[in-house]
């Protein structure tokens, strides 16, 4: 019933906002689906503390401690970003830089996406997974596209085609899945591609197979969750959506990603009994880190800065989850909750930021805090957030991640650490001029909505300085289901 | 010498058919022509998968042969010729690599393919696990073309047709996937070219061209 209502609220959402979509509470609209999408999100985190799995509909979808706290998150941060982006379309709108049928597409899209996401989030289904996630890739395309300035354009195609070929890859990866499910589940099962399946029978999958089959699935859900060398659509695509977009393209489509790379992983760990999988995560995150952490000091636009340091989070929460364990895991899943919750409020504040300035170019955005304090603190507080300042919660995952490493693998400690300290110079000194000094922007037609960034911040903070018993409880079962050595 | 069932004979057939189409495709630059060589692809493809239900008995084979005639044959070379009409675009420009170069590119491929997918075909138990290198060969030479081509359109061709790759894999490797993900992948498969038409207008309407070479301005900033 919950999980009827999770899928079924947002597709119903965006037929609705699809045909009357243009009219002047459509963004109330969107909220409001929005907050029946969390509230049935909570309904199910609720059902699974008291009864524990689930298995519906005929095993199609499966709910544990890990996806449902994704699905929660998912959910929450989807309501804010439709909160915050009442006022910010509007303002869009006002600037002439949208039509009121583009404002359409753009509350029907939302809602598909939130739809994709949560699907992708919630199957049992491998191969529903994919769908679902080129789902989301497509619902989002139009998106990127949305304002049709040229950059946005090379950014949309650019997107499109690096994550239709990504994900062709994930397809081969989950039909060689498939194939070595057939030899021990029976070849037309139609259980070959339900996880639990798999999990269960997952000691007597051909090795061999399973090893080719995690190099497509890594390669093609990698691409959407950004890892470099298969990055390059991720700063375009933020930088030239609309902002809303880029916080939910940045702190939900990332994570989903994510999540589809370990559940991957568990089951080819499972298979192999060796280094593998865990090697190639560890090396791809690393990557990440270092390169993302480089390229940050060369950025001048605002949201790519952001989107790089998107890349570089993602890098360590896929280190983290390449090292396995207890520990490891359980920081990684928390890293994927705080990044997922500052990066989107950053968004929100650097969207406003823009909006007052008239511009994404960081060297022209200058003084906010002279003259809108509430923007420019939130920019600075959740710039020190991400970059990992206690008490903050970035602070507690960095801080468990990168001990980890000191024990388990001492070579990429010291990597991570300079990696760090070079992506804390990189974005502190660029955001510390937009933040102070004298200012040159301008007052806005509506004010803009704060409750957001303020209110995933504090949530951050409070999980920097104190993770509730029940909530620790809950990571804990989900790091214990993804193992590894 | 051993003899070959007929059924497997031409199941074979098929197998090649599809890689030498990938290879025409590489090579060819007019657009209109390369749309017709993507049908094509899907005709042989959805005969494959006719001869393969009709030999193994599989009913999902049957409803998957007729998915892939009414969406690969007719609808999208359909949409893909009334775009071309559209929007004017019927030759793609000198590729990046020209076609002696990327022909014998394609033939390093193919053997690199084949050995990939020797695990695979050890592991497979259907009859027509000896064509599991050429699906990958197919996905792999569609990648060679989109990477080579400038051309939007081009391009479009070449994911479709690395889907097709991907497709016959899993009918050579475990006789198609369950009908609820099959049905799933060509309804992304439609909404991503009806994505792309809409995307294509706009690209036009901003750059009166489908030349790719203008969407090359997003560089790193020095």
């Amino acid at each position: 019933m919950e999980l009827l209502l999770l899928l079924a609220l947002p597709i119903a959402g965006a037929a609705l906002l699809g045909v009357i979509g243009a009219g002047r509470r459509a963004p109330e609209i969107n909220a409001v689906f929005s907050l029946g999408t969390f509230l049935a999100s909570c309904a199910l985190t609720a059902r699974v503390i008291r009864h524990g799995d689930l298995l519906l509909a005929g095993e199609q979808f499966f709910i544990d401690p890990f996806n449902v706290f994704l699905v929660t998150l998912t959910a929450f941060v989807g309501l804010t970003t439709a909160l915050f982006s009442r006022p910010y379309m509007r303002v869009e709108l006002d600037h002439g830089r949208l039509t009121p049928g583009r404002l359409r597409l753009y509350h029907s899209m939302y809602q598909l996406f939130m739809f994709t996401m949560l699907l992708a989030l919630t199957t049992n289904n491998m191969g529903l997974m994919w769908v679902a996630m080129e789902g989301a890739t497509l619902s989002t395309v139009l998106l990127v596209t949305l304002y049709r300035t040229p950059a946005s354009l090379e950014a949309g195609w650019k997107y499109f085609i690096l994550c239709g070929v990504g994900i062709a890859q994930a397809l081969f990866g989950t039909i060689l899945l498939y194939v070595a499910a057939g030899k021990v589940l029976g070849a037309q099962g139609v259980t070959a591609l339900l996880w639990t399946h798999l999990d269960a029978v997952k000691g007597q999958l051909e090795p061999t197979v399973l090893a080719l089959a995690f190099v497509f699935l890594l390669i093609g859900y990698g691409t959407k969750v950004g890892l470099v060398p298969l990055h390059s659509w991720l700063p375009d695509a933020h930088a030239e959506g609309p902002t809303p977009i880029s916080a939910v393209l940045s702190g939900l489509l990332l994570n989903v990603a994510l999540y589809a790379v370990v559940r991957s992983k568990v089951l080819v760990e499972g298979s192999l009994h060796s280094q593998l999988p865990s090697m190639m995560l560890m090396g791809f995150g690393l990557l990440s880190v270092v390169l993302a952490s480089l390229l940050l000091w060369r950025q001048r636009d605002i949201k790519r800065l952001f989107a790089y340091s998107s890349i570089e989070h993602m890098g360590i929460a896929t280190f983290a989850f390449g090292m396995g364990g207890a520990i490891a895991n359980f920081a990684a899943l928390l890293h994927m909750t705080v990044h997922s919750l500052t990066k989107s409020s950053i968004f929100f504040t650097a969207g406003h930021a823009a909006q007052k300035s008239g511009t994404q170019l960081m060297d022209r955005i200058r003084g906010l805090i002279t003259l809108s304090p509430t923007v420019g603190w939130g920019l600075m507080l959740g710039s020190l957030a991400i970059l990992g300042v206690p008490p903050f919660g970035v602070f507690t995952s960095e801080f468990l991640i990168l001990t980890t490493a000191m024990r388990t693998q001492p070579w990429a400690a010291p990597i991570l650490l300079a990696a760090l300290a070079v992506a804390f110079a990189g974005i502190f000194s660029k955001v510390q001029p937009m933040v102070f000094g004298e200012t040159n922007a301008r007052r806005l037609p509506h004010a803009p909505a704060l409750l957001p960034v303020f209110t995933h911040l504090a949530i951050v903070l409070l999980l920097g300085l104190y993770i509730p018993p029940y909530l620790a409880d809950w990571y804990r079962a989900a790091a214990h289901l993804i193992g590894g050595p | 010498m051993t003899h070959l069932p007929l059924d497997q004979q031409m199941l074979d057939s098929c197998a090649a058919l599809l890689l030498l189409l990938s290879f025409a495709m590489l090579s060819q630059r007019r657009i209109v022509t390369l749309v017709n060589l993507y049908a094509l692809q899907g005709a042989v493809l959805a005969a494959a998968t006719l001869l393969l239900a009709w030999r193994t008995g599989e009913g999902h084979l049957y409803l998957s042969a007729a998915l892939t005639l009414a969406l690969k044959v007719a609808f999208l070379p359909w949409l893909l010729h009334r775009l071309i009409r559209r929007l004017e675009v019927y030759w793609d420009t000198e590729p990046l690599l020209n076609v002696s170069g990327t022909m014998l590119a394609g033939l390093l491929i193919v053997v690199f393919a084949f050995a990939l997918a020797q695990p695979i075909t050890l592991l497979s138990s259907t009859a027509t696990r000896s064509a599991v290198g050429i699906a990958v060969s197919v996905v792999l030479l569609a990648f060679l073309m989109m990477i080579t081509r400038r051309k939007a359109m081009s391009q479009v061709v070449g994911f479709l047709s690395m889907e097709n790759g991907v497709f016959f894999g899993a009918m050579s490797a475990s006789y198609g996937m369950p009908m609820v993900v099959e049905l799933g992948v060509a309804l992304d498969v439609l909404v991503a070219v009806l994505v792309l038409g809409v995307f294509f207008f706009q690209i036009r309407e901003r750059f009166e061209s489908l030349d790719l070479h203008h969407l090359e301005s997003l560089k790193e900033h020095e």
